[in-house]
């Protein structure tokens, strides 16, 4: 089961990388480099160093905001879903939050917090909050009464019904809005060097544009996508080692 | 205040009559405007099996929960070996009829549950559990998932975490009826073993006159509006009988047709 899978999704990297040559071949617009232009300045660019000093940079804010939104997010959704009182307070907010435009909030949060890193952070989070605190609310309210029940009539205290029900219970769907929340991030984080200012993996964008450099281009934004892919991988094992009955569990009942 | 009339199907002498545990004393429930319980006064005598039968919706889930102590009566009391009920204890354990387990954990931990949340000792409440897990015939499977085992196997990991929290009172809301028939008889059999062999008292929920019949000492047939009970029959005989030969038993079958008998108008 698993080593098919893994074969399914090469077998889909494969064909995905060879449309991309062939319409780089063709080609479908002169800014388009092929797949192995792309990679050639991905190779080049991770040898001389340029790479891995522009993640550096990018990675500050990411992960920042990315740490803040699960663990701040989670807490909301699960205070929201818990209580009725802060559902009917909060829950407009990140409703809002998650529909508002945000390129139209980052002058105002430039002006507000200056062109450093917490104006990225709250990018960021701006983009990784909403669906985590959304999500998790929803999960918590959506607890099997029976399993509560169940808990109660076994003697548990409120908090382990928290902690032993309520929480692994809704688990499946807190993860389903962290890994949105973290695909949001790594949008938010590349928007923000993008709109601020040029740092890091946004900066080898622009620059790589304005001389039109599309091979390099075309490569720091493939490898921004190849690691929000490992992390989202990860992120699925943290979930099947955590709660691994309930992984299945959903799927086949 | 209705009275229920008690019918003896066949007279046993002896005072055990007095020794009660679980006494439930004019209960009322009222949904909003649903009136689920009125007035009902239903007594269960120590280490015997006492079923709840009636048509769905009469209210035998609430009297359940109210004596389990996860619902609140609106007016009456319910008392426990003397004491009164004011909410969940370790006198009772609860088998829920869609098993309640966590999908989450495996058997063991599941059937460990009640031990863990009671803070017992991880070894300690892990070799208890495998002891029930044996019990009712699931050796083998303690690092399954509830996912991976049939209705019948969730319902026995249901049973075996309500038997290792060691409660003097079992209630079970219609347990097997989310379980097949064969699986069900089988149940009903081991039912009457686990009567036999554990000294607890047992609050069974059905719906079924023939489950009723063959696995109680004491039938309370409860009715809808207002809800009631409306008649208490003891079997006691049967319980004397050859388990094998009980479906075929004419005082058995004569039980089924006049508990039938009162229960047919109350059914469109
Ligand atoms: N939480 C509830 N809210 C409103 N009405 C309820 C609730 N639970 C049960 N009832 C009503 O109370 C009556 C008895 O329900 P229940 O105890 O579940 O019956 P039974 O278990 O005998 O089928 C039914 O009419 C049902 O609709
Ligand atoms: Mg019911």
């Amino acid at each position: 089961m698993v080593r098919r899978s893994f074969w399914l999704k090469i077998v889909s990297a494969l064909v995905l990388f060879g449309a991309w040559q062939v319409a780089g071949m063709i080609p479908v617009s002169y800014a388009f480099p092929t797949f192995l232009e792309s990679m050639s300045a991905l190779a080049r660019m991770a040898a001389d160093g340029t790479l891995f000093t522009a993640y550096l940079e990018t990675l500050r804010p990411l992960v920042v905001g990315v740490a803040i939104s699960a663990f701040l997010g989670i807490g909301l959704g699960l205070w929201i879903g818990l209580s009725s009182r802060f559902d009917w307070l909060f829950s407009p907010i990140f409703i809002v939050m998650q529909a508002a435009p945000l390129a139209a909030l980052i002058p105002l949060l430039v002006m507000a917090y200056g062109i450093g890193l917490t104006s990225k952070v709250f990018v960021v989070c701006i983009m990784a909050m909403p669906v985590i605190v959304l999500n998790t609310a929803g999960a918590v309210r959506n607890t099997p009464a029976s399993l509560k029940e169940m808990g109660r009539s076994f003697l548990a205290s409120d908090p382990e019904i928290i902690v032993k029900i309520i929480v692994p219970a809704a688990s499946p769907v807190i993860f389903s809005g962290l890994r949105l929340g973290v695909s949001a991030g790594f949008i938010g984080a590349v928007l923000a060097e993008l709109k601020i200012t040029p740092t890091g993996v946004g900066d080898i964008i622009t620059y790589s544009r304005s001389i039109a450099d599309y091979p390099a281009m075309y490569a720091a934004i493939f490898s921004i996508i190849l690691l929000a892919v490992l992390f989202l991988n990860l992120l699925e094992r943290l979930e099947v080692y955590l709660f691994e009955g309930n992984v299945r569990g959903y799927a086949s009942d | 205040m209705v009275m229920p009339q008690i019918k003896e199907v066949v007279d046993v002498p002896g005072a055990q009559e007095a020794d009660n545990a679980v006494v439930a004393r004019g209960i009322s429930k009222t949904y909003g405007s649903v009136e689920a319980l009125k007035n009902l006064t239903l007594e269960f005598p120590r280490g015997q099996l006492t079923s709840l039968l009636g048509p769905s919706g009469c209210g035998k889930t609430t009297l359940l929960k109210i004596i389990a102590g996860l619902l609140q009566p609106t007016a009456g009391e319910v008392e426990v070996n003397g004491k009164p009920v004011t909410g969940p204890g370790s006198d009772r354990a609860f088998v829920f009829q869609d098993f309640a387990l966590l999908p989450w954990a495996n058997v063991l931990r599941n059937a460990a549950f009640g031990l863990e949340l009671r803070g017992v000792a991880k070894s300690e409440r892990e070799a208890i559990a495998e002891k029930y897990i044996a019990e009712v015939g699931l050796k083998g499977f303690e690092k399954a998932y509830p996912h991976e085992l049939s209705g019948g196997m969730r319902q026995r990991v249901g049973l075996a975490r309500a038997l290792a929290v060691d409660a003097d009172v079992l209630l079970m809301d219609e347990p097997f009826s989310a379980v097949d028939e064969q699986t069900r008889r089988k149940f009903q059999e081991d039912l009457l073993n686990l009567v036999k062999h554990e000294n607890k008292t047992f609050i069974f929920v059905t719906h079924s006159i023939e489950e009723a019949v063959y696995v109680s000492d004491q039938i309370a047939i409860l009715l809808p509006r207002p809800s009631r009970v409306s008649e208490i029959i003891r079997p006691a005989d049967l319980r004397h009988k050859n388990v094998d030969n009980i479906r075929r038993d004419p005082e058995y079958l004569d039980i089924v047709d006049s508990i039938w008998a009162s229960l047919r108008s109350y059914v469109e």
